[in-house]
């Protein structure tokens, strides 16, 4: 109410009514402003997240229904090689193509920092375009780039080589994914090399280090921070995705997310289902508890 | 300052790499041969069968619907939020549940939201998918709307209280106006992601009435023709359309403020 005190004009000293007539108002405002959106995520989506939760401890029935009684064995059943090399090979995976976007990240972002202006937004936005294009038909790209009688396979057949088999192996699961989600890589990067300030790495050359020397000591640990959210953003969803797998890795559950699919659209096993996706859920919070600590300790 | 020459090599193999595969759907999808693999020449036919195709048809009225239903709710909802975890709130966990649905793995969201249709018995139609996509995009319009609270004048709406004005007067009247470019930001991000979003519709749809991602996903798994083609260069063309209009306004309100 500073306004009310330079006018003068309505300067009131505030008695106890008007200042119950502010709490209550305060009340209102939490009210209209919080309520619906907040009553709306409690039921969509914190009563949902509690239902995957609770379902881990019951089982499936013959016909696919749920016995409410209370068991472990989803819990067992998780440790079982058949889901464990699946959750295993998921990680590796993701982690490989993570490690894939972050050394071809790197060096543009490195680039398109050093950009003048303009060209440093038509870079940026040219690494964004293609995010905002349809998943799906990005995916669908490679099928015709990559299968049987596929371009690429024409191209080397001219060249009297081939035909290779491309489609259907890890490797193109690995493509498709750092294919998906490097622009999301390059982001964060990019916002982190261009924060650095230019003097240090001067300052660096100066003193005689070799570039590469500059690189390990100065703009590496200065832009950590934008390496660990890349890699989370390319992590998150690389680790939990069907689509690519199933598309261009050929319909067998080879990750986490082809399993819990199948479990609920297939084998309908809700209670197994919610186990598998509690594990995933379970190895994203590890990693973004991580990535917490080492933000506070940089 | 020096740019190293050696870093121009995974520079533009980034690029070359982002847009080559997208080059060959935009050509191929001119080809008048059937082969999706092999260009015979110039035609516009697979556009025309494209517009036939009764079931693509469907998906997008369906995309349609559900982006403007979610589109609106999203709006209206993370909106009121923004104002709310801004203003009437100081809890961090109120703020954390704010940001959740941007966050949270779709897959994750997916089988939460099937798991609890399914628990309180509610039937899967277009209206499942729309309460389901209202989710996130709400956390997206409450996220962009916030970032301009940030910027907004307090003295302001004060100054509208101190001069007689009621509290719903100053929301609509200054609090709103101020906030509007980043409501419209916040409504297109919504649309866009709902329009171009799969894993959560794919799991909240029923199988009659899939969007035009599903329709997409179900051909894609059934092989390649080139008829896709042809919906991936218009869908290409329109997102592209998209972003480089909301660049070039973004730049626009940036010069204006």
């Amino acid at each position: 109410m500073t306004g009310s005190t330079v006018s003068g004009a309505t300067a009131v000293p505030r008695s106890r009514r008007s200042r119950a007539l502010g709490r209550r108002s305060r009340a209102i405002g939490r009210l209209v402003f919080l309520g619906p959106g907040l009553a709306y995520l409690i039921v969509l989506l914190l009563v949902p997240l509690a239902l995957i939760l609770s379902y881990t401890v019951f089982r499936r029935d013959r016909f696919g229904g749920v016995v409410y009684e209370a068991t472990g064995e989803n819990f067992t059943r998780l440790l079982d090689p058949l889901y464990l090399d699946v959750i295993v090979s998921s990680l590796k995976l993701a982690t490989i193509a993570t490690v894939i976007a972050l050394l071809v990240g790197y060096p543009t972002a490195y680039l398109i920092a050093q950009l003048p202006r303009k060209w440093k937004t038509i870079a940026l936005v040219a690494i964004v375009l293609p995010f905002w294009t349809n998943f799906l038909v990005r995916v669908y790209a490679w099928i015709v780039l990559l299968s049987g009688p596929g371009l690429v396979n024409s191209a080397l057949g001219d060249l009297g080589l081939g035909p290779f088999e491309f489609l259907y192996n890890q490797g193109t699961i690995v493509t498709g994914l750092v294919y998906s989600y490097l622009p999301l890589m390059v982001l964060p990067l990019y916002a982190a090399i261009e924060k650095l300030d230019p003097q240090l790495r001067e300052a660096s050359a100066n003193l005689g280090a070799r570039p590469a020397r500059t690189f390990v000591s100065v703009t590496l640990p200065l832009t950590l921070p934008g390496v660990v959210t890349g890699c989370l953003f390319v992590f998150v969803p690389s680790f939990g995705n069907f689509v690519i797998p199933e598309l261009l890795g050929g319909g067998r559950s080879i990750m986490v997310g082809n399993l819990i699919r199948d479990q609920f659209l297939k084998a309908r096993d809700w209670p197994f289902g919610s186990t598998l996706t509690l594990a995933l859920l379970a190895v994203l919070i590890v990693l973004l508890l991580l990535q917490a600590w080492s933000a506070r300790r940089a | 300052m020096r740019r190293p020459r050696l870093l121009y090599v995974p520079f533009w193999m980034t690029y070359v790499f982002l847009y080559a595969p997208i080059a060959v759907l935009v050509v191929m999808s001119f080809n008048s041969g059937d082969s999706p693999y092999s260009f015979d020449g110039f035609s516009l036919k697979w556009y025309g069968e494209l517009a036939g195709n009764a079931e693509i048809g469907k998906g997008l009225v369906n995309t349609l619907l559900v982006a403007a239903g979610s589109t609106v709710l999203a709006t209206v909802l993370g909106t009121l939020l923004a104002v709310g975890l801004a203003r009437y709130s100081r809890s961090k966990v109120l703020d954390a549940i704010g940001v959740l649905p941007a966050v949270l793995p779709d897959l994750v969201l997916a089988i939460g939201l099937l798991v609890f249709y399914g628990t309180v018995k509610m039937t899967l139609g277009l209206h499942s998918v729309l309460l389901a996509h209202t989710v996130f995009g709400m956390a997206f319009v409450a996220a962009v709307v916030r970032t301009r609270l940030t910027h907004a004048d307090l003295s302001l709406e004060e100054a509208s209280r101190d001069l007689g004005a009621n509290a719903v007067t100053t929301f609509l009247r200054i609090t709103l106006p101020q906030l509007a470019p980043g409501i419209a930001a916040g409504a297109l991000l919504a649309f866009t992601l709902s329009v171009d979003e799969f894993v959560i519709a794919f799991f909240t749809a029923a199988p009659t009435e899939p969007t035009l991602p599903i329709v997409i996903y179900s051909m894609v798994r059934f092989g390649v023709t080139p008829e896709i083609n042809a919906l991936a260069t218009l869908l290409l063309a329109v997102s592209f359309t998209v972003v480089i209009v909301a660049q070039r306004m973004t730049r626009l309100t940036e010069s204006l403020s």
